[in-house]
This record gives C-alpha cells, structure tokens and sequence, in this order.
C-alpha cells in the first residue's frame, strides 16, 4: 500500500547567553571546556540553593517566538519534570509545561511542491542537562552543561518527507543564526532534534500510531532516521502488523532506529509547577523592546534584495543565507558598487578563497570598500577582469588597497592601441601555421591566438582592444 | 482510599528504589495515610478561585546575563562519594535518556 508520512520536529536550541539559565557560571563550549570548571551550587543542586532567571534567555526565547509569528504569553510558569538520571542533579529539570512562553507560530518551507506553511505548535523555555561519559563499569559525570539555557520549539505534525522536516529544520537554524541567539554550530551539539514520526495509508485521515527518535544531532541524522522510520512502519503495516508506540535511538552506524524504551515504560514525568520560581511575566513595554531589537530576517532580506538589487533568486538565497554575509554584501553596494557585480565576486572568487583558506566573513581582510574598489576599477577599464582576480587575492592575503597593489605591481590595464597592435603583429608572426588554418576556416583558433597575445601583455591588455585589433589584422 | 500495590511499585521504580515485600506494604499504609490528608484540601470550596502555580503574587525578578565566579573543580568534587577525571563517578548507566 502507499502511505503518507506525518513528521513533527522538536528542535532544542541552546540559546548563547554568557551565562547559564538560573545562576551565574558561564556557558563553556561543552565540547572543548575542561569538565566541571563552570559548576556552582546552584547548578549542581546543593541543598538551599534557588534558581533566578537570566533576562537575556528569556529575551532570547522571546526573539524566536516573534520571528516565528507565535505569541509571546504575558504569563508564563516554569514546571519541574521529574525524572533521575545522573546528568541531572536535582533530580528534576527546570522546564515550562501547560504554560510555555511562546505558542502558536509558523515558518514557510519551500518544497517540491512549492511553499508551504509549517504551524509552530510552541516554544519554551528550560536547562540543559550535564553530560555523561561512559567508562569501564562506570560514568562520569562532567556538570558544565547543566543549566545552560535551552529552547524546545515544538512544530506541529505538519511535514509529509524527511526532505520537508530537513528544509524546516534548516531554516529554524538559520534564523536562529540571523537572531544571533546561537552560533548554528551542529558539530558542538547546540541545535538537536526529535522527530515523531506515523505514516497513514494515502487519502486518509486518520494519524497512525507515532514513534519518536530521540538526540539527532545533524541534518543528515535526522533525515536519515525519518526516511528509516517511515520504511520500517510501513513494511509493519504492509505485513499486516501494528505500529508501536515507542521511543527510539539513532544507531549512525548502523543507519538504523531502534527501541530504547516500550510503551510500558513510558516515563512518568509529573509535572508541577516550579515552587522556587514566580510566574515569568513579561509586559507589553518588555515585547516592545525585544521587538524593536529584531532584525530583518532572511525572509523579509531576500524579497528585499530581489526587488532592490534585481539580484537571481540563486544568487539572493545565497547571499541571504548568513546574516554576516548578507550585511557584507549590502555595504559593499552601497561603497557604490553594482549589485549584479558584487554578487557575481562573492559568490564567485571570494568565497572560493575563504573556502580554500577556511577563513569567514567576519574575518576576512577584503573590507566591503575594498571589493567596491576592485568591482569599479574593472567596469572602469582600469584593470581587466583576470587581473582584478590577481589583485583579489593579494588584497584577500595582505589587506592593502587595490589601487596601491595595481600601482605597485603595475597591472594596470594596457588599453593603447598601438601598444597592443605591436604584441598581436609579433604573435601573427611568429605562429604562421596557426594564422594559415584559421584563415583557411578553423576560426576556433582565433581564441588560441588570444591567448597568446595577452599572455604577450602579461594579462594586462584590454581584452576588447586586444580582441579588435587581433581581428583586425587576421581578416585583414 | 488505600493505594493499590501496583501503584506503590510504580511510585517505587520512579524513585529508584528497590523495597522489599514488607517495605511496599508498610509504605503503601503510609502514603496512603498521606494522600488521605492531603484530600481534605477537596473539602474547601473553590468555586471562583482562579488556579494559581506559585505562593508569590508579585513580579518575577530576574538577573541580569553577567557571569559569576563558579565553584572550583575541586571544591564541586568535595562532597562527591567517588570521582575521576574531574568528573563525578557514579555506577554504569546505559541506553536510555530521558
Ligand atoms: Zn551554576
């Protein structure tokens, strides 16, 4: 039979304060950090200790739930979920239950289908949980982790492919990053997924029974296990089987899911509102505040630079898919180069340098004024296109002014016409063969002979004149 | 009401505790004793009373985002009934999370 995939993503967020949810120790980079050097009583669960709420988390929380259109509650409450594990030391996590701080938003996808609108069920707020290292016969216990604030954004059963929960997941990621409430980094484990996953015979309603894939870490993961869960439902359905409902791990080696915990073992979490926390209130001047601060998105950007700049769609989602990258793009045009050009550069010659040398936008020595520079003294005629590609790369290593390396190189463009006459008679002359075949029709050697004469010119001939004047005298 | 046993062994897995036959009935009288109490709060009339999650009323005070000085690693570890590495070390967990 055919089935219908139903997915919902849960998609936990580290937000990147300085500091971690309820107390003051720092967010350390939990992959290179040094175990247990950002620990306090607090998050370590000493008796007599209270968790306070860091402003900016909550601010940060605040800041996806707008730009995900949801509605940030006037009224919050914090809840415990209880459940022992060693990574968790009280025994119970800080997390938001009946009343989460954000609810009902959306994000538009692009699907093969074209767009779609994919419901944002709600956000909340909660702490991370310390880290765990297993060795011989034990495990070790490593608390940086605990506390560091967390985001749980729950979308809607809303995606029908991997491919549609992927492209969800990695505009959340993006915008995230536009946000500037976390680094998008997958590799530190600061975005993870859950996906549940049903499927439903085709033209039905009715939603079939859902499994849930717990701690994918990647795109890749994440779709590799929906695709896997959908097969394996399937083929239980087909055989006649049930689906259970189960909670499932990701074995990335194997590319397989598989069972972690049975029905019957479903945890008992029970919930109760947070006696150590007030309700979190947040007022009408508090959103305003937060809503002013909301930068233009990559949405909002991308509408922006097909209208204004008259960019290609490919080169305007390029441009647009990194906040820093698009902010590089825009002072260059308005260091007054053309949009048109300054797309084709990026996405062209500078990013095959910063790819080469692993170096980003952020930190690169060409300024925005630079690269203006460079565009303008070629559509100026000053240097040819190959030569501004030389300068380029000069300017990307020493981060001197492309003039000054034109001048002190001398790479200005040749454009007198006598001059470059002069290289094109002594490349006629000395290759008579290949004059007699593109003369006798072999027109194709004209380009070789091109060649030949900027390379005569060092690559600094006009390549028009040069090409004029090669004419010129072949025909002639 | 007395709780049924099965829900004193479900209470009991939840706490990881193992007790033994004559723990579960003694605990079963006792927390049933509790819960029992703790009903007489469904006498009141509450008819009106909008739900509250907290004893505080007023606002929620938060702290500002500014890092304090954390326990030093040895310090964190005092307490702790066995330690390696920097780290706490309790027995072998597997598999499951959350
Ligand atoms: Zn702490």
């Amino acid at each position: 039979m055919k089935y219908e995939p139903v997915i919902g993503l849960e998609v936990h967020v580290e937000l990147a304060t300085e500091s971690k949810i309820f107390c003051g120790c720092p967010v350390v980079d939990s992959v290179e950090a040094e175990p247990n050097i950002a620990v306090c009583p607090v998050c370590s669960a000493m008796p007599g200790t209270l968790p306070v709420v860091n402003e900016r988390a909550v601010e940060y929380a605040m800041r996806v739930g707008m730009a995900l259109g949801c509605k940030i509650e006037p009224v919050s409450i914090f809840a415990r979920k209880n459940y022992f594990y060693p990574d968790l030391p009280k025994g119970y996590q800080i997390s938001q239950f009946e009343e989460p701080l954000a609810t009902n938003g959306e994000m538009l996808i692009e699907t093969e289908d074209g767009e779609k609108v994919i419901r944002v069920l709600r956000a909340h707020l909660e702490e991370d949980a310390g880290k765990l290292t297993h060795v011989e016969g034990a495990s070790l216990v490593d608390l940086n982790r605990a506390g560091v604030p967390l985001l749980e954004i729950v979308s809607q059963p809303d995606m029908h492919s991997a491919a549609e929960a992927r492209a969800y997941a990695e505009n959340l990621r993006e915008i995230l990053r536009y946000l500037g409430v976390n680094s998008g980094d997958m590799e530190k484990g600061v975005i993870r997924f859950e996906a549940n996953t049903s499927v439903r015979p085709v033209g039905t309603e009715k939603l079939g029974i859902r499994t849930e894939v717990k701690n994918l870490n990647s795109f890749r993961s994440m779709e590799d296990a929906i695709n896997c869960e959908i097969a394996r439902q399937s083929k239980v359905l087909d055989e006649g089987g049930e689906v259970d409902q189960v909670t499932m791990g990701w074995d990335e080696e194997k590319g397989q899911t598989y069972v972690m915990r049975g029905k019957e073992d479903a945890h008992d979490y029970r919930y109760f509102p947070e006696p150590d926390l007030p309700p979190l209130k947040v007022d009408d001047a508090w959103r305003k505040r937060v809503r002013a601060d909301l930068p233009e998105l990559p949405r909002a950007k991308f509408e922006r630079f097909l209208a204004d700049f008259k960019l290609s769609e490919y080169d305007a989602k390029v441009l647009v898919s990194d906040r820093a990258i698009a902010e590089y793009f825009e002072e260059t045009v308005n260091n007054g180069a053309k949009p048109k050009a300054v797309a084709n550069w990026m996405t062209g010659e500078l990013f095959a340098l910063m790819n080469q040398t692993e170096v980003s936008i952020d930190e690169i020595k060409v300024t925005p004024k630079a690269l203006a520079e460079l565009i303008s003294l070629v559509s100026e005629g000053k240097i040819n296109k190959n030569t501004a590609k030389e300068v380029l790369g000069e300017i990307f290593k020493s981060g001197k002014n492309p003039q000054a390396i034109v001048e002190k190189k001398g790479l200005a463009q040749v454009s007198d016409t006598a001059l470059i006459s002069g290289f094109v008679s002594s490349v006629i002359n000395a290759h008579p063969d290949e004059v007699t075949s593109y003369r006798s029709g072999k027109t194709g050697v004209a380009n070789w002979l091109f060649g030949q004469v900027m390379r005569e010119a060092r690559g600094r001939a006009n390549p028009q004149i040069l090409r004029e004047e090669l004419m010129k005298q072949l025909d002639g | 009401m007395p709780l049924k046993l099965e829900e004193v062994d479900h209470i009991a897995k939840l706490a990881r505790l193992d007790l033994s036959a004559e723990e579960k009935a003694r605990y079963r009288v006792q927390l049933s004793d509790i819960l029992d109490h703790i009903a007489k709060l469904n006498e009141l009339d509450t008819t009106g009373i909008s739900p509250t999650a907290n004893a505080f009323q007023g606002t929620s005070a938060t702290r500002a985002d500014k890092v304090h000085k954390s326990l030093s690693t040895a310090d964190l570890l005092k307490n702790a009934p066995d330690a390696d590495k920097n780290q706490f070390k309790v027995p072998a967990v597997f598999g499951e999370k959350k």
